[in-house]
């Protein structure tokens, strides 16, 4: 039986945005007998609902709100309104994303400890570490379903995993294999349906057989009578009372109507740019730069993965679009390994897009028949993704526009993103190593693609053991405010080389189990 | 413009285009056809010539030499507007006038793609060039009738995804 809570009462936790971060938090606390109110500003779409189209699939998902961009990369450039590639739905971007579900490295915890301090770089140590998220992993990769964790096998092999597993194994590379993906590989290792290979991954699985939090921990949570998930509804600021806690989210209902939902506790999980966005836009007298900002950290160090493509040519077909988009890495190249020239590492994940978005994404603006003579061997390419750590910058931030509003009336999100040279230097490392990958197969024309809009977007609400240098604190509590929480990817001290979904789960499945025993014991 | 005008540019552009299996031809009456009738496109707003301006353009910023001019001509046949038709007609002067300035008559009677390249390449930077190229991203990659031609074969969830149906099946490698 679905819950429904009063917008009076004022004992409910909300959480706003149902994503991994939020999606998975109001599961966790629904099992626990919590009562939840999950706002999310986007519908409710499942699986016969999706769309294997790529134009239909990103009118009907993305998140295209009203965004400007600014800074050097080439994002703000090609998309200057697009910034990212994130999904506004009742499960958020855990429709799009991959399933690609591989832990942090240890030394990444600590990435200030282990790099030492670089010029122009913010970064800092988070304050946990790996051992201290190994049994919250352990957890997030049950609920998952990862392959090659537990009992789980591999996912086989597709066309396009056959290229990237010759060429990097030509390279010498040894760390390579198809992945650990929160995809289900069998039919008797999971209660989904096991994985028919029909691409389309990034436009939602219409088998359901990757993990998405849409059809898994949203209707779970319901089903436990404490969920209640009201969909279209866009929160537009927090509330607090004279004392600094907060105490009611206003949000704009399906039919565009201000609605204010009072609450015990309050989560923020709307993603990386509307997170900081919702506590710049909370403003108020008591707090003049944002809910809690006393450190000038919300909104900064705006992190998206150094990445990239590269795409081999090949003198007969490879028909990578067909099989799973993701599955396959290469993990020799992970490691921290200065020598290198640069600090952190990548990773290297398969990756295909279909005609369509081959042709927006390639190379954004170019045209003429250099252009058009790579999409004229589309059969015969074979694809790869670069997933490296970038580092925290502080003007790498999210502000709120002077000029752009949404369509509710309220300052738009505006994203500075400038490449760090440690940045560069790993793309342009990274791209040579792809290119090398696909020559060593025979590749004929191999070319790098620049970075798309971003689709991992971390760091701009830190988490810091100092509240001078960050904004929560090792749960995502605020620093400033006891009963406000951050439980999505803005929290991340620092991003790693690793796809986040895991980590974002992790973490919510371990806030979920603080915050039940505070408000057990009464302190929140 | 005349009809006399129109058929002259018409010729010079089918002599330009004769390593093509069939050219497209202005017909004066506000109609594009191809030349063995295969296909017609009826302008309503805009003339036959700026039609056919539009095309060549299409084909100039992503030619595909496997691919046929009706799907450039569906490309582009939203151009023929009224909200386009002041856009459509300021850039293609602006597009003939780049032309003139290299020496050609206009842009359509230019003989040689790598000569119409250079003209394009003098407006490129311009409002009108990057609204076309950038319509063309999804105006012409969008049309599920060319995917074959490439090779890409859409969406397979319907026929049980490729699991059974060859995932795996490269065997040259």
């Amino acid at each position: 039986m679905v819950a429904k809570f009063d917008l009076n009462d004022d004992s409910v936790v909300v959480i706003i945005g149902t994503g991994a971060g939020g999606g998975v938090l109001a599961n966790e606390l629904a099992q626990k007998g919590v009562k939840v109110v999950a706002l999310e500003a986007g519908g409710r779409y499942l699986p016969e609902d999706y769309l294997n189209d790529e134009w239909a699939s990103f009118g009907q998902l993305a998140w295209t709100d009203t965004r400007t961009t600014s800074g050097d990369w080439r994002v703000a450039k090609d998309f200057s309104g697009l910034p990212t590639w994130i999904v506004k739905a009742v499960g958020g971007t855990t429709t799009h994303w991959a399933g690609a579900s591989i832990r942090f490295q240890d030394h990444e915890w600590k990435a200030l400890t282990n790099y030492g301090k670089v010029d122009g770089a913010n970064l800092l140590d988070w304050p946990i570490d790996g051992a201290e998220m190994a049994p919250w992993y352990d957890k997030a990769e049950e609920k998952l379903g990862v392959t090659r964790t537990g009992n789980r096998p591999g996912l086989p092999g597709s066309n396009n995993y056959k290229v990237f597993e010759k060429g990097a194994k030509s390279l010498g590379y040894t760390q390579v294999h198809t992945g650990r993906m929160a995809i289900q590989s069998s039919d008797d290792t999971g209660n989904r349906v096991a994985c028919q290979q029909t691409g389309f991954c990034f436009q939602g699985c219409k088998w359901g057989a990757k993990w998405s939090a849409a059809y898994t921990d949203i209707p779970e949570g319901e089903a436990t009578g404490n969920l209640e998930v009201r969909e279209r509804s866009h929160v537009a600021k927090i509330l607090h009372d004279e004392t600094g806690k907060v105490t009611a989210v206003e949000y704009f209902d399906k039919d565009g109507k201000l609605q204010t939902q009072k609450a015990r506790i309050i989560c923020v999980a709307g993603n990386t740019i509307e997170s900081p966005r919702l506590l710049l836009n909370s403003a108020s007298e008591m707090f003049p730069n944002g809910l809690a900002n006393s450190s000038d950290q919300v909104g900064r160090n705006y992190m998206r993965h150094v990445t990239g493509s590269v795409y081999g040519v090949f003198d007969k077909p490879v028909r990578m679009w067909r099989g799973t988009t993701m599955a396959g890495i290469v993990q020799d190249e992970a490691h921290h390994a200065p020598e290198r020239g640069f600090v952190g590492g990548y990773e290297l994940e398969t990756l295909s897009l279909g005609l369509p978005f081959m042709a927006a994404f390639l190379d954004p603006g170019a045209w003429g028949r250099e252009f058009t003579s790579g999409l004229d061997s589309y059969e015969n390419m074979a694809g790869l993704w670069i997933v490296g750590e970038d580092l925290p910058q502080a003007d790498n931030r999210v502000t709120l526009s002077k000029d752009a509003k949404d369509q509710f009336g309220l300052p738009a999100p505006n994203v500075n993103y400038s490449d760090h040279p440690n940045d560069i230097a790993m793309r342009n490392h990274a791209y040579a190593r792809g290119v090398a990958m696909y020559e060593a197969v025979g590749a004929t024309r191999a070319f790098p693609t620049p970075p798309y809009p971003s689709t991992h977007n971390l760091g701009t609400n830190r988490m810091s053991e100092d509240p001078k240098l960050g904004v929560v604190n090792k749960w995502g509590q605020t620093h400033d405010i006891a009963n406000l929480f951050i439980s999505d990817g803005s929290q991340f001290t620092t991003g790693a080389a690793e796809n986040p979904t895991l980590t974002i789960v992790a973490l919510a499945i371990r806030q979920a189990d603080h915050i039940a025993s505070e408000m057990a014991a009464g302190t929140i | 413009m005349t009809q006399e005008h129109l058929k002259g540019i018409t010729r010079r552009a089918l002599l330009s285009r004769s390593m093509a299996t069939w050219a497209l031809a202005v017909s004066g009456a506000g109609f594009i056809a191809a030349p063995d009738a295969a296909w017609a496109l009826e302008v309503a707003v805009i003339t036959p010539e700026q039609m056919a301006t539009l095309m060549q353009m299409a084909r100039d910023i992503y030619p595909h030499d496997k691919v046929a001019d009706q799907y450039y001509a569906i490309a582009v046949k939203g151009y023929d507007s009224a909200d386009s038709k002041d856009m459509v007609a300021a850039g293609i002067d602006e597009l003939n006038a780049a032309a003139v300035a290299q020496g050609h008559a206009s842009y359509l009677a230019i003989g040689w793609e790598k000569d119409r390249v250079k003209v394009l390449q003098a407006i490129e930077t311009g409002v009108f060039f990057q609204t076309v190229r950038a319509g063309l991203v999804t105006g012409l990659y969008n049309q599920k009738e060319i995917w074959p031609i490439f090779g890409y074969e859409g969406e397979s969830f319907s026929q049980g995804g490729y699991i059974n149906r060859g995932f795996d099946d490269i065997n040259w490698l």
